[in-house]
């Protein structure tokens, strides 16, 4: 287990039990948290390594209970973290032992479906899948779909522009949002972004989409809608090599065609998902490619079979092309279960979320293996390979003393990896208290003050997730004092850590 | 000419606090309120940097030429989906001129092509926007130069990238009043392979709801216009989705409509020319609305596209009252915006809320303290 310890610290005037206090004049008692065992289920999020325990955690029900307190909070001072469903990967809903977990849980309900506009009015709190499930009987979804859907609420994704297997094609978050409406750190109400496509001034809504819970709280969403499309095929295609398979995925993009999703596993993967949720994966393959089209019926025939015939020539050993839905379904369960799968065969695993231009696919890849050998750690390899978003899973043992320590630093070195590879330190997870440091490495100091000052347009105090997703420039002169300029420690010494 | 130039004109600037009036080739010269202030010219920083289209990635910097990029763009079956409008040609009122400031500098400069920090400025789209997103959706990183003269890079040329705050972003349609983008990388996609446009004979109210229907489907539908009692369509994607698209929309094969989209796209189609030079009391609004917004009670002539979402008005300057069709588009969910005006002080925007409008203070002033860039030119004190 690790703790965070912010660089900002803000302290409160108040006590536990008068801050106990003050929030039950707001919301009902019994939606105000503090015993131990009630706060538990709380300590963290979807990267349970990182745990605290908040001084007490409110549920509010309405936007205006959500003021209340955000004026209370802003008046004695008191830190917040805005929590959705909790599977966010970066700590980013980690409490702090000396401020409230604003839980949004209570937000559930879908407020309004718009057919002829083609978006729905959501609360926060309600689940990804749920707005697609809503509006099916239209004809209709909501495009992002991260692998945590059923679980992660659409204020966390809106919070870390979530991302999902289809967005080469439809894009992320903040691709399929019109409007936001959102509370400010004082506790004001106000929109962001319009019903309309475009709205004048600055566009807030991309500022707020994946700033990671320190500019407001997300209060409402009005996400845009696609009509489904009539028909989706996917391809499986095999590689006997890594780089083969990267290659193809750029001969797909090179003749035009735009596929709804792109997927790769590397054989660690495949076998562990094949193992799972039996697929049908070719246990034997280095590398398979999961290539999915979609549109009405007539497009996607005629792009299957450009697609079969690019893969051939990139040399895929071995194709195969979903012949009815359960068979689309069953292509995509080993992917989407990946992470539960690598779950399965070691008993902990750590997500990292790079992203590189995908050039740089077979290096990185050369790189992490290189680097799991020195750490003495095993890597699997999930990759969106249409956007050049690469997972790849760190497999360890937490109760291993050190153990945990050495993740996180082979995490670290394959991000700094793909920084110099051209990429970035995170995809879609966001940075939170995960890769804090290596902010570090991806900016200078004069980029991060920028961040500062824009935190400070929105949080003159600092109340609002303070310390998390953009480090403190002492952080990052520390960090870098300890780390060999631009790149990895040439010889990992574990005795460091 | 290097960032550094174009750095070290923003930080003389803004040691004596001299307002700076940021340009282009000079194309959006008509948009948003009076420029003022000393030219930094960005013409000179030119060259596409990095192109793969494998990558589906294009790295330019401000002073090229978008021609320069959808034309290299071309040659590998790929676009910038987002249609940028040029505005290079039929500019025949080019009403900038009658208020520009007293920097002699400026006259001296061309009006020539529009680039690409303009086009990220000024941040507009053209007819394929609601369907395949806008200028802010392809962009995926920049370096500008902020107004304290400091170079910042933010993004990059990955697909995805959640680390920090999305300056690239907010920079896109901010009119040059965070910074001076002088490099900016985009997504860019593969072209479709077949266009096609067909045209149907109906009134207005028919074609809102014709298009209310076919919209709800995923018919390959990426630009829509109705003008003059015809509803215009264009259908992309691959041989036989298109024709399957053509079959469902019906109507009647319409030859020239590359011709028609682009003038759309420049406005110098004849909605946005007709009377131009003879008569200089015309504005022209942009209705920007939830597309399924009934027709509005509105005197012609009007253009529609967006599948409904935009809306031209072209008015009389002296009797138009401006707060009515302000307070329509606002009941519907939508704003109405100044696009050329002859009355360059007037604000282009409608007002802000106050939380809003603190919040743009607030940034403004966290990017340029000094409020040497493009001052006023998006608000007036802003
Ligand atoms: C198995 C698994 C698979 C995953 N797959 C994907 C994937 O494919 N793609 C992807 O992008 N992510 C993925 N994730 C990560 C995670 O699901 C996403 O980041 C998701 O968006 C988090 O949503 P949440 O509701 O759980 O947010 P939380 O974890 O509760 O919070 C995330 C952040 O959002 C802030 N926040 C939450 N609600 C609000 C609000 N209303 N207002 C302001 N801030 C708020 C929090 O403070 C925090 O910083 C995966 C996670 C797991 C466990």
């Amino acid at each position: 287990m690790a703790t965070f310890v912010s660089d900002i610290n803000v302290e409160s005037t108040l006590t536990r039990a008068e801050i106990a206090t003050g929030l039950k004049q707001i919301v009902d008692a019994r939606y105000v948290l503090t015993a131990q065992e009630e706060l538990a289920p709380y300590e963290c999020d979807g990267l349970s390594a990182y745990q605290e325990l908040p001084l007490a955690v409110v549920l509010p029900g309405t936007v205006d209970e959500v003021c209340t307190i955000m004026r209370f909070c802003s008046d004695h001072s008191i830190p917040v973290v805005a929590r959705g469903a909790g599977t966010g990967l970066s700590g980013g809903a980690l409490p702090y032992k000396n401020g409230i977990l604003l839980g949004m849980s209570r937000f559930n309900r879908i407020v309004s479906i718009d057919a002829d506009n083609r978006t729905a009015i959501v609360q926060p709190g309600v689940r990804n899948l749920a707005i697609s499930e809503a509006v099916q009987h239209l004809g209709m979804y909501y495009a992002p779909d991260p692998s945590s859907q059923i679980a992660c609420s659409i204020g966390g994704n809106v919070a870390e522009n979530a991302g999902g297997v289809h967005c080469l094609k439809y894009g992320l978050t903040v691709h399929n949002l019109i409007k936001l409406k959102v509370v400010t750190v004082q506790g004001e109400l106000f929109e962001v972004g319009s019903d309309a496509l475009d709205t004048p001034g600055y566009d807030l809504l991309a500022l707020m989409t994946g700033s990671e819970g320190l500019l407001g709280i997300v209060v409402e969403v009005t996400v845009r809608l696609l009509p489904k499309p009539t028909s989706a095929r996917a391809v499986l295609a095999s590689f006997d090599d890594v780089q083969t398979a990267g290659n193809a995925v750029a001969s797909i993009i090179s003749n035009g065609i735009l596929p709804a999703g792109l997927e790769m596993m590397d054989n660690p993967a495949i076998r562990a998902t094949e193992d799972f949720v039996h697929a049908g994966y070719p246990l034997d393959a280095a590398a398979i490619l999961i290539c999915e089209l979609d549109g009405i019926d007539e497009e996607v025939e005629d792009q299957i079979e450009q697609v079969r015939h690019v893969l051939t020539d990139a040399g895929a050993v071995d194709i195969r092309v979903s012949c009815d839905e359960a068979e689309r379904v069953r292509f995509w369960s080993g992917r989407k279960n990946a992470f539960p799968a690598v779950g399965r065969i070691s008993p902990d695993y750590y997500c990292i979320d790079g992203t590189i231009p995908r050039r740089q696919l077979a290096g990185i890849l050369e790189n992490i293996s290189r680097l799991s050998g020195e750490y003495g750690l095993a890597v699997a390899n999930v990759f969106h390979a249409g956007d050049g978003n690469l997972h790849p899973l760190i497999l360890y043992d937490a109760n291993k003393p050190g153990e945990f320590e050495r993740t996180e630093a082979l995490g670290g070195a394959i991000l700094e990896a793909c920084v110099e590879a051209g990429g970035t330190i995170t995809g879609e997870h966001g940075v939170g208290v995960e890769k804090i440091n290596q902010m570090c490495v991806q900016f200078n100091d004069k980029e991060l003050e920028q961040f500062h000052r824009i935190k400070h347009a929105f949080d003159p105090h600092l109340l609002l997730n303070p310390g998390k997703a953009i480090p403190t420039l002492a952080r990052c002169a520390e960090f870098n004092a300890m780390h060999v300029h631009g790149g990895t420690l040439p010889h990992p010494d574990i005795e460091r850590f | 000419m290097h960032i550094e130039d174009i750095a070290g004109q923003v930080i003389t600037a803004f040691k004596n606090k001299t307002p700076l009036c940021i340009r282009g080739g000079g194309s959006k010269d008509f948009l948003g309120r009076t420029p003022m202030g000393q030219t930094l010219l960005t013409t000179e920083y030119h060259g596409i940097v990095d192109y793969d289209p494998a990558e589906l990635v294009l790295t330019a910097r401000c002073g090229t030429p978008v021609e320069e990029v959808e034309s290299l763009l071309r040659e590998h079956g790929q676009m910038l989906p987002f249609e940028p409008p040029l505005f290079e040609h039929g500019m025949s009122n080019d009403r900038g001129s009658h208020s520009r400031d007293a920097d002699s500098e400026s006259e001296k400069t061309p009006s020539g092509s529009s680039t690409v920090g303009g086009m990220v400025a000024a941040g507009l789209s053209g007819p394929r926007r609601p369907w395949s997103g806008s200028v802010r959706d392809y962009i995926l990183g920049t370096v500008c130069v902020n107004g304290c003269g400091e170079v910042l890079k933010f993004g990059g040329q990955v697909m995805k990238n959640v680390a920090g705050y999305d300056v690239s972003r907010l920079m896109t349609g901010s009119l040059g009043t965070l910074g001076v983008v002088v490099e900016a990388s985009f997504k860019v996609l593969p072209a479709p392979i077949k266009v096609a446009t067909r045209m149907l004979e109906m009134d207005e109210d028919s074609a809102h709801q014709f298009l209310k229907r076919m919209l709800a489907t995923p018919t390959p539908i990426d630009a829509t216009c109705y003008y003059d009692g015809q509803l215009y369509i264009r259908l992309s994607g691959s041989e036989s989705g298109v024709g399957a698209g053509e079959a469902a929309v019906g109507g009647e094969q319409f030859d020239a409509g590359d011709e028609l989209w682009r003038s759309l796209r420049n406005q110098n189609h004849e909605f946005f020319t007709q009377n131009d030079t003879a008569d200089d009391d015309i504005d022209l609004w942009r209705l920007s609305l939830p597309p399924a917004t009934p027709v509005l009670p509105v005197e012609p002539p009007t253009l529609v596209e967006w599948g409904g979402a935009v809306r031209w008005l072209r008015v009389r300057f002296q009797e138009f009252d401006h707060d009515e069709i302000e307070s329509l588009c606002k009941k519907h969910g939508g704003h109405a915006i100044r696009f050329r005006s002859i009355d360059r002080e007037a604000e282009m925007n409608p007002p802000a809320d106050s939380v809003s409008r603190r919040l743009f203070e607030n940034l403004k002033a966290s990017f340029d303290p000094a409020g040497i860039l493009n001052p006023g030119r998006l608000y007036r004190d802003l």
